[in-house]
């Protein structure tokens, strides 16, 4: 892809587009620090080719990347023009009126979101839930999934031990609580000469960690957060008894198979505790796996992925981003520029290259997608059956509520894990109620 | 114990005092060394076990400090050899550098939001310290108790209407908001102080220049002010370390713009992991200016740090 | 210092202008150096807590557009029958009780030695002093890399000493050791505070009391008690109540550390307070709550400042 050719296509399309070039805008987009956006500062440079703009980057790291970016939103700042903004966003951007609305320009542009995968589209840019009208542009397809050290699974040795302890065969675990039975066989066991650990996985109090990692048990067991859908009603759904089973393997997890002083960890403790050789095992978003692949250390052949095992239903969480134009920006025309220059097939295919995840159809179903990354049928295997926390408007008050019931009951080992969902029910109720939705 | 005398230490006593104190401030200097040194270590270094006391050093942790980084395919590289030290060092990881990071931006909005708080509150309470030092002012207790009073509020708690006003404003995010509201908290420190250094000066010399046929704003200006430049000077030290450290309202009412380093080093990372040789860089070159300070206002440090009510 | 920030003010001033200030009454210079000041303060203090009070009535939501409901005192009880708020109660009387503990017992002693006379004390003050000047968030920050079990110094050091394997025991993430670990910083930062103002109230007592006492044959002890601790009874008492101002406000250092974790158990009130805030964004709610921990603060502090001032009459 040349810039010749991209300026060439700029031209024939659209006329305004050329006008709007003319006065050349900074652009700012805000997004979290990872991986992925050293990807897109390097795709984007074709754009600030192409048009003429500048772009700019602020990205903040996880643990504060909501805090700051949502105080941004609501003190109507105007430091982002674009932002990736986290799929439960949706709902405060849209009704709060700090995201526009896309559907105008979508359809002026000729962007149809039928070309994005069904489920990004539902969870990245709709909002209400599934209604057409859309806030974002799917931008980063993410969930959360595994990875492991290859080379011990396949060491005859250790495969041995684990026959012998377990009378199984040692392979990538189909069930959570197989899950957890490597993860109990690899802790405090000696590998060449370290002590190891089981498993690496989110326990973060501060933003939303714990609740990313203990939700992939839990829905596997089958949680739900409403009896039914939109009806608010929670009692016997969010503290059934097998969320409370659920909940409890997850304690368990962390209390007998995870490295000492993982209390407070999240995506980069994860990566860390993997790539110094601490765990088999470790949980996070596919963001990182391309980085994780071509690591130095513990990458290539010794790094397996796998979608997060099933219990009673195959599910994983649902990580990942649509970008949306921020409605205090006053360059919002260059701002939608971006996205039109982003929601093209071929930038698309590039972004995937780059280390991206494209949620766009002719990406993900083009014929060499599955063999392009060993982890990419994986990643459209999550994709199929991802489920999203509360998208409400006051997710942010959800979200901090879970994250004190979990951190408490889990980590703090305080009360029952019956005693913390009954208090997340009293706990989310108040919120409802005060929405004036209950 | 008989032979002690409380005002005449004997020699032994000296000496064991002396033991005391200097272990004591050997232990409480130790994380202060770590953070120096840790930021002249490799990141392997700085994370291995047992903790490493001596080290090559390598300017590792300033130049991730200064730049971003990304990887690179194995062909960019050998395509682009490295030309300067920095690039090198970088390079040993397979990566480049993709451009200057935000350290930078934050230490000049420290800088900005610091000198031009301290030099409004300075200006404002070297008036207001005149003021209530030489003049009946109505209810001045009232005012003065007010004017302290303002600072028992938890900043939290003062940031939820702040952050509304802003808002509303325009404020949020700028660095005039936030050299506003520094001056704001930093005036009464301002106040208390300078009128106990203007309380010192002694009333003799206004009054023989006012004889003279001086205004009192010619006296105030060419005879108190010059005697009270010690105590200016120690007050604006005050209140720029003030502004320097804060940390509340800056992570509240600011995300990019004018946000000022202590909200950020806590958040410099790495590629995969938090990079500590960075942070530990970050926050030597933020530190050092008050280690300087400090060792300047030894003399009135007490009197900053109670509002002047202990005076020594 | 010439160039002083009112000389040059003063040089700006046109002459006309200046000499019009210049002939002002003594009262009217009083008010014009005074009204700044006070405006300021009116504008950024007192405006707010105004509105605060008002917000903290309503269930007013910063981060939502949706019409103001007056629901009378409704947040206040809330917040006075959450368990959970009696709770980070709890936790920050924890913290203030051992760190003014810890801060006046060591402060006190190190101010007494210092107060020996021993050779090179002025320098060995100013090292001792230094932690107290530095950004706590920065500070704080990196005292949780101190803390790391299987690599931080600390650990190391407390597992050179003891024998206990450095990974055995997490600071931080320890739901028993967790509030010591933010007693141990603050106390690491800020005794030097409490050590400066004793010192300053060892020195303030006169040789001559001492000198009399000897004559009449009192003990060391005898003199230490009834004449250094109530001379420097003043200068702790005030040292008390700064710390406790100050530590009842607590949140970057604390914040940095254990962000109130493992699960709320350094959960201190400003940060509690600013969980509702500015991440809940339950404006009305945090409005009320801030109004609870002002009058706390006030009403307290205002009953110490009785008591000192009787001490310091006595």
């Amino acid at each position: 892809m040349t810039t010749s050719r991209w300026l060439a296509a700029s031209v024939l399309t659209a006329s305004g587009l050329v006008a709007a070039s003319a006065s050349a805008e900074d652009l700012t987009l805000c997004w979290a620090a990872w991986d992925p956006a050293n990807a897109l500062v390097e795709l984007s440079k074709d754009f600030e080719a192409q048009s003429g703009h500048t772009m700019n980057f602020e990205f903040v790291p996880w643990p504060n990347f909501a805090d700051r970016m949502l105080n941004e939103l609501n003190s109507g700042g105007k430091l982002c023009d674009l932002l990736i903004g986290d799929s439960q966003w949706i709902g405060g951007g849209a009704e709060n009126g700090h995201y526009l609305k896309l559907n105008d320009f979508f359809a002026a542009e000729g962007i149809s979101m039928d070309d994005f995968a069904p489920a990004t589209v539902y969870a990245y840019s709709t909002w209400p839930k599934g209604e057409p009208n859309y806030y974002a542009l799917p931008a980063m397809g993410d969930a959360n999934g595994w990875f492991y050290r290859k080379d011990w699974f396949e060491d005859p040795a250790i495969q041995a031990a684990y026959k012998e302890a377990t009378g199984m065969d040692l392979g990538v675990p189909e069930t959570q609580e197989q899950l957890m039975q490597i993860a109990q066989f690899f802790q405090g066991r000696e590998i060449d000469g370290q002590t190891r650990y089981g498993a690496s996985i989110f326990t973060e109090r501060g933003s939303e960690g714990i609740t990313m990692g203990a939700t992939g048990a839990l829905y596997t067991w089958g949680f739900k957060y409403e009896n039914a859908p939109g009806s608010y009603d929670m009692e016997g759904a969010v503290n059934s008894a097998d969320a409370v089973e659920a909940l409890e393997f997850y304690k368990e997890l962390y209390q007998t198979a995870t490295p000492p002083g993982y209390t407070d960890s999240y995506m980069e403790q994860s990566l860390d505790a993997f790539k110094s050789g601490q765990v088999a095992m470790a949980m996070n978003w596919f963001a990182f796996f391309p980085g994780l692949y071509a690591d130095p250390n513990v990458g290539g052949d010794k790094i397996g992925f796998f979608v997060n095992p099933p219990q009673k239903v195959a599910a994983s969480t649902l990580g990942g981003q649509g970008i949306s134009v921020v409605a205090y920006s006053d360059k919002q025309d260059a701002a939608l520029e971006y996205i039109k220059w982003f929601a093209q097939p071929d930038v698309q295919q590039k972004w995937w290259d780059l280390g991206g995840y494209s949620c766009h159809l002719d990406v993900l179903n083009a014929p060499g997608f599955k063999e392009s990354a060993p982890f990419a049928p994986d990643f459209l295997q999550a994709m199929d059956a991802v489920q999203d926390f509360w998208q409400e408007p006051a997710y942010a008050e959800l979200l901090l509520a879970m994250q004190k019931r979990l951190h408490d009951y889990i980590v703090a080992d305080q009360g029952t894990a019956q005693e913390a969902l009954d208090k997340l029910i009293e706990d989310w109720t108040e919120v409802f109620e005060d929405e004036g939705k209950i | 114990m008989s032979a002690w005398s409380i005002t005449e230490p004997t020699p032994r006593q000296k000496w064991v005092a002396g033991i005391l104190v200097v272990l004591y401030a050997l232990v409480t200097i130790v994380p202060l060394i770590w953070i120096v040194a840790t930021g002249f270590k490799s990141p392997a270094d700085a994370i291995s076990y047992p903790p490493k006391v001596l080290f090559e050093p390598t300017l590792e942790g300033y130049v991730n400090l200064f730049t971003t980084r990304t990887r690179q395919t194995q062909e960019y590289l050998d395509a682009n050899p490295p030309e300067t030290w920095y690039e090198e060092i970088v390079r040993q990881y397979d990566m480049v550098i993709a451009g200057p990071s935000r350290y930078g931006e934050r230490f000049v909005n420290s800088i900005i939001i610091g000198f031009g708080s301290t030099f409004l509150s300075v200006f404002l309470g070297t008036l207001a310290a005149y003021a209530f030092s030489r003049f009946k002012v109505p209810l001045k207790d009232d005012l003065l108790f007010f004017i302290l009073s303002t600072r028992m509020m938890p900043p939290i708690a003062v940031a939820i209407p702040i952050f509304l006003m802003f808002r509303t404003l325009g404020l949020s995010d700028t660095h005039l908001g936030m050299i506003l509201l520094y001056t704001a908290v930093n005036i009464s420190l301002a106040v208390w102080l300078l009128k106990g250094f203007m309380d010192e000066i002694p009333r003799e010399y206004e009054e023989a220049a006012l004889i003279d046929g001086y205004t009192r704003f010619q006296a105030f200006r060419k005879v108190v002010l010059p005697q009270a430049v010690t105590g200016i000077v120690a007050t604006a030290i005050f209140c720029l370390i003030f502004s320097w450290n804060e940390y509340a309202f800056a992570v509240l009412l600011t995300s990019g713009t004018a946000q000022t380093a202590p909200p950020f080093i806590p958040t410099i990372i790495g590629v995969g992991g938090q990079d500590w040789p960075a942070v530990a860089a970050g926050a030597t070159l933020f530190l050092l200016p008050v280690l300087v300070f400090t060792v300047f206002l030894r003399k009135h440090l007490l009197r900053g740090i109670t509002f002047g009510a202990v005076r020594k | 210092m010439t160039d002083s920030p009112m000389t040059r003010a003063a040089r700006a001033t046109p002459p006309r202008v200046a000499r019009r200030i210049r002939g002002l009454s003594d009262r009217a210079i009083a008010w014009i150096f005074v009204a700044p000041t006070i405006f300021l303060l009116l504008a950024v203090n007192i405006f707010p807590l105004i509105w605060t009070i008002r917000l903290s009535f309503t269930n007013f939501k910063a981060n939502r557009n949706r019409p103001i409901e007056w629901i009378g005192t409704r947040n206040y009880e809330r917040i006075l029958t959450d368990s959970d708020i009696w709770l980070t109660m709890q936790a920050t009387a924890h913290f203030l009780f051992w760190t003014i503990f810890f801060q006046v017992l060591i402060g006190f002693t190190l101010a007494w030695l210092i107060n020996r006379k021993f050779r090179g004390n002025d320098l060995w003050t100013t090292i001792i002093v230094l932690p107290m000047m530095l950004s706590p968030a920065v500070v704080g920050n990196f005292w949780t890399f101190l803390y790391q079990p299987q690599i931080g110094l600390f650990n190391y050091v407390v597992s050179f000493f003891t024998g206990a394997d450095p990974s055995s025991f997490q600071m931080i993430g320890d739901v028993n050791l967790a509030p010591w670990a933010i007693v141990i910083v603050d106390t690491w930062m800020w005794t030097p505070f409490v050590m400066l103002i004793c010192l300053a109230g060892l020195r303030s007592i006169p040789d001559y009391i001492y000198e009399a006492a000897e004559i009449d044959r009192a003990s060391n002890w005898r003199q230490f008690w009834t004449i250094t601790i109530p001379m420097v009874l003043p200068f702790l008492m005030l040292a008390i109540l700064f710390r406790g101002i100050e530590n009842f406000k607590m949140f970057d250092l604390v914040v940095q550390l254990t962000g109130g974790g493992p699960g709320s158990v350094t959960e201190l009130t400003s940060i509690n307070l600013k969980r509702e805030a500015f991440e809940k964004w339950r404006t009305g709610y945090a409005s009320a709550y801030a109004i609870i921990l002002f009058v706390t603060v006030f009403g307290l502090a205002s009953i110490y400042v009785k008591a000192l001032n009787k001490v310091k009459e006595r």
